[in-house]
């Protein structure tokens, strides 16, 4: 059973169709990684899913919960999707004011209502298994690129979330860190978490995509298993 | 670019002050305060480009005297006796006082008239409140750097009188209606207004004290000041000042008794209740010391105050502008456009005068709700700018974590705004701290009254300004480092 559902997905910007019309689902345990070019709409594709762009048209299912066209979500839908789907920013977006360990526990604690403790052992957790365990205390501009993105992935998968949006993960990784974040992200979809990364990285996506999908100009172009 | 204009600008400056100082033997400038009103100085409600009163009357007597034309010079009551001495006019009356002190730093004419200082109560007191003696605890309204003052500041330690200063003479009479103090201890000729103005007010018979008008000059100006005492003398002997006060219907049994002593050559009669003989110096700076601190404190702890109010406040507009509807935005932006668009003085004078018939708030409360919703609308401009300077990532990264509109600004958004906020706000901090001087309006005595009062006490801005503006630094100066180190720390 999907656990994404994509049906006729239309985004607009002004009067400009930035998304015209993509449909496509991901499996529970899916790796799944759209492809393209700049500007081919892989972000927006990521955005709508994750309730940040009102869709024109078409319909996003998340394991359940439906967005129609019209404005972002809010209230008990907006809960809902923020239950099932996480999302890891190309520019990372760690909360300035707070360390890495406090961007990670912040939401379980204050979301899911978890313990303060088991909240900051947990995220401590996650942060050893990505390799930054060593910069728990340190401030995102202390962090270097590579340190900030695996932060950022574990603060999104602090929250437990059923399918994890990711968009460029490798942007600011070196070669050796990008086949470590491939494997983990491998070890995840294994472990039932599906993944939609939205990536030009070719030799990344074919460490971690089950599936591909290649957008052009607003469209799925093609679409291949692995 | 910027030195050869600023020149240009003194150099247009200077060139437009000579022609207004600039000594004309064919006039006698005369400095007076025409919102002291009649039967003073007022502007002629015929033909408000003129002045009437009894001292126009008499500096048009001393003109003629001397040969010259009479030509009035509008100065703020509390700033006569500093301008007399900068030389600003040749002669200043309007109701000034006699006192030792000013006989000390400025050249005093002989007096023209004399007056009692009188206590004006309630008519439903009339019978209990009859001396300050019987005035414990209460207060009792008057004007600052006065006689009446004097007299109130010796009452308040033997009588534990409260003493209320006004800067003005006509709202001291409508408080006193509106039972915000209990009695008023001014002039005869201030009280006889009063109670003509505002019927329910009864004024004591019982004089408190006695004191005289005179003309100020400046300190070297005895020549001159001689030769108008010589013409106050013949108009004294010749009836001229007794038809100027019938006509102002300000003549009384005391005028005659005064000219008969200056007439015969007898001294200048020296107020007897004057109680506070001219110090100047360290002396004086030790003597105002205490009062200068509590006055600093009046102004701490206010403007603490005032600034959290303005804080909350702020927070809470800035709040309604950014994420509140459509009509509460456009009401919050409305109320912030009437606060700043209008000055701090006049919002001050309707929360506490011109509101004071549906709710008398005390002045402290006026002041701290006048100052903090005023600075609130600052503030708020400053958070909004804040909050709309948070990246719009740092909102995305929120939302997907599942936090709510409410968790965003608390945990978030806030917190990032606060940041930007800190400077603009510490700034805003410092500033409030001076605008607080703008309260003695409405009774408050802090630092700069304080002040006011001590260098009109001692005839010198000197050092009362060189003191009070070493509080003001001393208020100042930690919160701007704290601020800085604030900064710092949220760098790291």
């Amino acid at each position: 059973m999907a656990i994404l559902e994509v049906s006729d997905l239309a985004i607009t910007r002004g009067s400009r169709a930035v998304i015209r019309g993509v449909s496509f689902a991901v499996e529970r345990g899916e790796s799944v990684t759209i492809m393209g070019a700049s500007g081919s709409g892989k972000t927006s594709v990521l955005r709508a899913i994750a309730g940040l762009e009102p869709l024109a048209a078409g319909q996003v299912v998340v394991d359940g919960v439906a967005l129609g066209p019209g404005s972002i979500p809010g209230g008990s839908v907006r809960r809902e999707l923020y239950r099932r789907v996480g999302m890891v920013f190309q520019f990372h977006h760690l909360f300035e004011h707070l360390s890495a360990l406090h961007n990670v526990w912040l939401a379980p604690v204050h979301v899911l209502r978890q313990p303060r403790k088991e909240a900051e052992r947990t995220a401590r957790a996650l942060l050893e298994q990505l390799g930054v365990a060593a910069r728990a205390d340190a401030m995102p501009h202390e962090l270097s690129g590579g340190e900030a993105q695996r932060v950022a992935i574990a603060r999104a998968l602090a929250m437990g979330p059923r399918l994890l949006l990711m968009d460029e993960p490798t942007a600011s990784l070196d070669p050796a860190r990008r086949g470590d974040l491939a494997a983990t992200l491998r070890q995840l979809a294994d472990g039932g978490c599906s993944l939609l990364i939205a990536s030009h990285d070719e030799e990344f996506v074919r460490g971690c995509a089950d599936r591909v999908l290649t957008m052009a100009e607003g469209r799925i172009s093609e679409a291949s298993p692995r | 670019m910027r030195r050869p204009l600023g020149f240009i600008l003194l150099l247009v400056l200077v060139c437009a002050t000579v022609p207004a100082n600039a000594q004309s033997p064919s006039e006698l400038r005369w400095g007076g305060d025409a919102e002291g009103g009649s039967p003073f100085v007022e502007a002629d409600p015929n033909d408000p480009a003129r002045v009437v009163g009894f001292e126009v009357e008499i500096a048009t007597l001393l003109a003629e005297g001397l040969g010259r034309t009479p030509r009035f010079q509008q100065v703020g009551f509390t700033s006569l006796d500093a301008a007399a001495a900068r030389g600003d006019f040749d002669i200043g009356l309007s109701g000034i006082e006699d006192s030792s002190a000013r006989q000390s730093r400025l050249a005093v004419t002989i007096p023209y008239y004399q007056f009692r200082e009188e206590l004006t109560v309630r008519d439903a007191d009339a019978a209990t409140f009859r001396t300050l003696a019987d005035l414990r605890g209460r207060r009792v309204a008057t004007l600052g750097a006065t006689l009446a003052y004097d007299l109130l500041v010796a009452a308040q330690s033997t009588s534990s009188v409260v003493p209320v200063i006004y800067e003005d003479d006509v709202h001291p009479y409508t408080d006193l209606i509106l039972g915000r103090v209990d009695a008023v201890l001014l002039d005869d000729v201030l009280a006889e207004r009063g109670v003509r103005r505002n019927p329910g007010l009864t004024n004591q018979p019982m004089a408190i004290g006695v004191g005289h008008y005179v003309g100020i000059t400046a300190p070297g100006n005895t020549d001159l000041r001689d030769r108008m005492n010589g013409i106050l003398i013949s108009a004294m002997r010749d009836g001229r000042l007794e038809a100027i006060f019938r006509r102002w219907k300000m003549w009384n049994d005391d005028q005659p008794r005064l000219y008969a002593r200056l007439t015969s050559g007898g001294q200048t009669p020296q107020t007897a209740e004057d109680p506070a003989p001219p110090i100047t110096g360290w002396g004086a700076a030790v003597r105002y010391l205490p009062a200068l601190a509590r006055a600093a404190l009046v102004t701490l702890v206010l403007s603490c105050l005032s600034m959290a109010l303005a804080v909350a406040t702020g927070v809470l507009i800035a709040s309604g502008r950014v994420y509140g509807p459509r009509p509460a935005r456009v009401m919050l932006t409305a109320w912030v456009e009437l606060i700043r668009g209008t000055p701090l003085l006049l919002q001050l004078f309707v929360l506490y005068f011109g509101l004071a018939t549906v709710v008398q708030l005390p002045a402290f409360v006026a002041a701290l709700i006048g100052l903090g919703l005023n600075y609130a609308a600052y503030e708020s401009e400053i958070y909004r700018g804040a909050l709309e300077a948070v990246a719009a990532g740092q909102l995305d990264a929120a939302r997907t974590l599942g936090l709510s509109e409410r968790q965003t600004l608390v945990l978030v958004r806030g917190p990032q705004a606060f940041r930007f906020a800190l400077a603009p706000m510490t700034n805003d901090f410092v500033a409030l701290l001076k605008d607080s001087s703008l309260v003695s309006v409405i009774t408050v005595v802090e630092l700069t009254k304080e002040t006011s009062i001590f260098a009109a006490n001692i005839g010198s801005w000197l050092l009362p300004g060189a003191m009070c503006a070493a509080m003001y630094l001393a208020l100042s100066l930690p919160l701007a480092r704290l601020a800085r180190r604030l900064e710092r720390a949220w760098k790291r």
